[in-house]
């Protein structure tokens, strides 16, 4: 199974990036993506992953998407207008947050979410779901804290972690 | 339209080189260097569109894995402080 | 100028304004730590935002393909890279700035 699903992906990269369709584009892409998938099935679908409950985390995960490219660009214009702004009104300090996260793409998410939403930055993930977070105002911190994204993080990993 | 966006990514570019300039550590090099080397990526893509040569988008492509593993390996490297 | 002129014009100027942004902060603020927040923020944004107009310029092509792919990589690599940076710092023991204290 994790052969096949490394194949598929790969040959895809391979159509996607030749844009060639004769014989010998296609036959070498197929070689090359087997050579492929033999070496390094087991790096991207590691052993013992259900392979149907992962699907389902990647279709939640797309489904989360849109609110955080809204965040992002929110963000960003308040970011904007920090560093635009005369006095520079920054405040920063350092926060540690618990979240009940558990799952390897849970924790990336996560990290990635703080990184680009308002204001905090993740200095370090632990894999017990603790954080240490680089927040640039008292607002900033306080919007992290009361566990939005936490949440929403929590419902991408599902019931059966 | 292209070349204009292209030299606003060239001035960003020359303001982020203070800050790698100046330091004053080396981190703040290094974030300098990952910013130059991304809008690099993208001054590629405006590149490959002014001249109307859509290869270049498979430089850009290659330029920002090359990029991204550069800035990791030197972090990592800063981070235990040699390599073994 | 047809409309699609316009739209990737907007995207352009949208992005452009955004990596300018993102270079005045990493100048202007004070540590390294807050220095992340615009080059983690406003560059990935603004980098994005470009390749989305020019994306929409090409219209539906291989080339826009790759855009895609350039966009989704951009997007994992740069928070990943100001998260290396911050890491790193923390872990050489960086102090972070606070108010009132000297500009490092």
């Amino acid at each position: 199974m994790s052969h096949l699903v490394t194949f598929i992906l790969m040959f895809g990269f391979w159509i996607a990036l030749s844009g060639y369709f004769d014989p010998f584009h296609i036959v070498s892409g197929i070689v090359c993506s087997l050579i492929v998938t033999w070496l390094s099935h087991d790096l991207l679908v590691p052993k013992g992953t259900d392979i149907k409950i992962e699907a389902g985390r990647v279709v939640r995960f797309m489904l989360y998407l849109p609110w955080l490219l809204k965040e992002i660009f929110f963000a960003n214009l308040w970011v904007a207008f920090r560093v635009l702004h005369p006095r520079m009104p920054i405040d920063p300090r350092l926060i540690e947050v618990k979240t009940d996260i558990a799952t390897d793409l849970g924790i990336v998410t996560f990290a990635h979410s703080v990184t680009l939403t308002p204001g905090t930055v993740t200095i370090a993930a632990g894999k017990d779901g603790s954080f240490l977070i680089h927040a640039i105002s008292e607002q900033a911190a306080a919007t992290l804290l009361n566990g939005e994204l936490a949440r929403r993080v929590k419902a991408i990993e599902g019931t059966d972690v | 339209m292209f070349s204009v966006a292209a030299v606003v990514l060239i001035l960003a570019s020359l303001l982020i080189l203070y800050r790698v300039i100046k330091g004053p550590r080396s981190h703040d090099r290094l974030l300098g260097a990952n910013m130059i080397g991304t809008n690099a990526v993208v001054l590629l893509a405006l590149i490959g569109f002014i001249f109307e040569r859509p290869h270049f988008l498979d430089l850009a492509l290659v330029y920002a894995l090359i990029n991204f593993i550069a800035t990791i390996a030197l972090l990592r490297y800063r981070e235990i402080g040699g390599v073994d | 100028m047809t409309l699609v002129d316009v739209i990737t014009g907007v995207f352009l100027f949208l992005g452009c304004f955004f990596i300018i942004v993102a270079a005045v902060g990493v100048v202007r603020f004070p540590d390294i730590y807050s220095r992340v927040h615009p080059a983690g923020k406003g560059d990935t944004l603004g980098q994005a935002l470009i390749l989305v107009g020019l994306l929409i310029y090409s219209g539906m092509s291989f080339i826009a393909l790759k855009i895609v792919l350039i966009i989704g990589f951009i997007a994992i690599a740069n928070p990943t890279a100001s998260h290396a940076v911050v890491r790193a710092a923390y872990a050489a023991g960086v102090k972070p700035w606070e108010k009132g204290d000297k500009r490092q």
